[in-house]
């Protein structure tokens, strides 16, 4: 079995517009790979098309986890596959509690007729809230209704660890976090590491890969990836900014 | 109907005292003389008045013993309570009535038929004594007529009673008219809280309810009253509420509407004293065609107080509600706080919501708003939640509890939250895809 996250030649596009145009990325377990460019240039779209979101049109190319090719399964399914997503901008879900939204997560992952063990769920839930310093009178509140930036994120993170995801594509988590919250979530990013993991974090700033130091970092612009290094190169764009990125590339990819 | 109308009015009234002859005969009239309503009017408005037939039902016999013991037993929503009643098709099926020491400070806990016979004043004061005006007035005067069945709670001033009273209300028999009546009064000081279940025996049996509860609400006291609708499909239901607060009184309203082909609810809440608190909240799940048509009243005659009504709504299938509701103050009535909330999800595209909110304000000095919105399941929701796994229907569930949670959690017994979370489970497990 291949081992790995992998995007091969994928063009996508959203009400006839090309967002996403021949892009190829291979992440395998074990690694991190950041994956940074301007805005606008398709990195968010090719998170949501990873999951499953069904407002973007997939034109050609196929993104397999472990070598199965995941797009057109719904996204509950390509969840079960082992893909998780943690959004730039988390949904509000009045009504539902943390506790009864990561728990109904969890049962969908059971076989049938199998219910979970609700005391080893909340020693495991509170264990790993504890880790990312979050209260756990947390448990009880509607999911994301009126939680800071930073609360957010953690509430993504804590998810993430709840559900045990074989690769998570992390898009702009850094963004509206202060230097702790970043330092907290990034430290539950780090315990998560692992040979049987891979990640796939999406950002703007350079900021994040001090704290999340990356494998691989990929640029991206217009649609696909024009250049790759180590982390090195995470402070390269930083200090000459994307402009550059802009110049080289542009017409490379005109 | 009508056939034995006369007769079964006149047999009711044969062991009863005159005042109350004269109200069983004053609804008569009112029901012979008013004519069915029309989609013309206002007050029926949207409302399917076509399908409206109450000629098919007719009171019936009680039902078997082992029918009544069988419902009896399936009665138990509430297990900590104060008393209970139990009844099959307005025949009596079980009571449990109150303990020495609530009977020692004067509370009366007794079906309509014991409380004439032995407070005939206070039934002569308070009994059929308020109605809807809704457009039900109709329904109201054969309910005047032929009522039976219910219960009364009085609760004497400054007396609290923690626990809830229970009263169920069963249809059984074919075709059975069910005429069931709640009646609370709480007097000055006093506290009080009862839960009214309104159940189908099967899925099957065809019934008719007009049903009607007062509630009357002394100076500074406290009535909470919890209603579970949940008739089987095959019902047609009208309930006609009201309740009159007085001076500081605090009551609060919620209604659980599951069941019933069409339910018609009509609540109507009078404040008469200075500072009272009336809250009104509700949710209905309508599925398949059923047709919920709900109309609102809320009264302000008196100065400084608040009524707040919040009504939810999910729709699935071809399902219809129908809200209406008026805020009235009276001139004179200062610094009212006077709130009306009617919200609509819809699951189906092809379900309709309808709200007319109304305000009519004669002060100067209110805070009043009212508020309707109608919205689809939020597509972005559905797709964050079903990227953690869940698989549509599960979140569909989770999202409908989560726009119920609001008025759920309102109701303070675990025991009853976690029982209506079941029916309201069983009732879309199977229809949300």
């Amino acid at each position: 079995m291949n081992h790995s996250l992998e995007v091969r030649n994928l063009h996508v596009s959203i009400d006839g517009q090309a967002i996403l145009k021949g892009f190829n990325l291979t992440v395998p377990k074990g690694e991190v790979h950041a994956l940074m460019g301007p805005n606008g240039t398709g990195k968010s779209t090719l998170a949501k098309v990873m999951a499953g979101h069904e407002d973007y049109t997939v034109e050609s190319g196929e993104v397999l986890l472990n070598g199965v090719n995941i797009l057109g399964q719904e996204p509950d399914e390509i969840s079960h596959a082992g893909l998780f997503l943690a959004f730039q901008y988390p949904m509000e879900i009045p009504g539902v509690s943390i506790a009864n939204f990561i728990r109904a997560a969890k049962q969908a992952r059971l076989p049938e007729g199998e219910e979970i063990n609700a005391i080893e769920y909340y020693k495991d839930l509170y264990a790993k809230m504890d880790a990312l310093k979050m209260d756990r009178k947390f448990t009880a509140r509607s999911l994301n209704e009126g939680f800071s930036g930073g609360e957010k994120k953690r509430c993504e993170i804590l998810q993430m660890a709840m559900l045990d995801p074989k690769y998570c594509v992390m898009d702009e988590t850094d963004s509206g976090l202060d230097i702790d919250a970043l330092r907290i979530v990034s430290e539950g990013v780090n315990h998560m590491r692992s040979e049987n993991r891979a990640f796939l974090v999406i950002t703007h700033y350079q900021r994040l890969l001090d704290y999340i130091v990356p494998d691989v970092v990929h640029v991206m612009f217009d649609g696909r990836i024009v250049h790759s290094g180590d982390k090195e190169l995470a402070k390269e764009l930083e200090s000459k900014g994307y402009d550059w990125v802009k110049e080289a590339f542009a017409t490379a990819s005109a | 109907m009508n056939t034995s109308l006369e007769t079964s009015t006149k047999t009711l009234s044969a062991k009863e005292p005159s005042w109350l002859a004269e109200r069983r005969s004053a609804g008569l009239d009112q029901f012979k003389n008013l004519a069915m309503p029309t989609a013309r009017a206002e007050e029926w408005r949207f409302a399917s008045v076509g399908k409206l037939s109450i000629d098919n039902f007719n009171p019936v016999a009680a039902p078997s013993s082992a029918t009544l013991d069988a419902l009896t037993e399936r009665s138990n929503l509430v297990s900590d309570r104060a008393g209970l009643m139990v009844y099959v098709d307005d025949a009596p099926a079980n009571f449990e009535c109150i303990g020495r020491e609530l009977a020692k400070q004067g509370v009366i806990y007794l079906p309509i038929s014991e409380a004439v016979e032995q407070h005939p004043e206070l039934m002569e004061k308070y009994f059929l004594q308020e109605s809807t005006e809704l457009g039900s007035q109709k329904f109201f005067g054969l309910h005047a007529a032929t009522v039976k069945a219910g219960a009364v709670l009085y609760v004497p001033k400054g007396v609290e009673i923690e626990k809830p009273f229970v009263n169920y209300y069963w249809t059984s028999g074919s075709r059975a008219a069910v005429f069931p009546h709640t009646l609370i009064i709480a007097e000055d000081n006093s506290k009080a809280s009862v839960v009214d279940i309104f159940f189908s025996e099967t899925e099957e049996n065809e019934a008719l309810n007009i049903s009607v509860s007062n509630i009357h609400a002394g100076a500074n006291a406290q009535v909470f009253r919890k209603v579970v609708q949940d008739w089987n499909e095959k019902t047609v239901s009208f309930q006609l509420d009201t309740t009159v607060a007085d001076r500081d009184a605090q009551v609060k309203n919620v209604a659980v509407n599951i069941g019933a082909q069409r339910a018609r609810f009509e609540n109507q809440t009078r404040i008469e004293g200075a500072g009272a608190d009336v809250k009104m909240y509700s949710l209905t799940v309508a599925e398949g065609a059923q047709e919920f048509d709900q109309r609102t009243f809320q009264t302000h005659n008196a100065p400084n107080a608040v009524s707040d009504l919040l009504y939810k709504n999910a729709l699935l299938d071809k399902s219809r509600t129908i809200f209406s509701g008026l805020i009235k103050v009276a001139e004179g009535s200062q610094q009212t706080d006077a709130y009306q909330t009617n919200r609509n999800l819809l699951l189906d595209p092809s379900a309709d919501a309808n709200a007319l909110p109304g305000l009519e304000i004669l002060a100067n000095d209110v805070r009043c708003s009212h508020g309707a919105t109608t919205g689809n399941v939020d597509k972005e929701e559905l797709f964050y939640m079903m990227q953690r796994g869940i698989p549509q229907r599960v979140a569909m569930q989770l999202m409908v509890f989560g726009f119920f949670e609001e008025v759920i959690e309102k109701i303070d017994s675990e025991e009853l939250v976690e029982n209506l979370r079941q029916l309201i489970h069983q009732k879309f497990s199977s229809k949300i895809s």
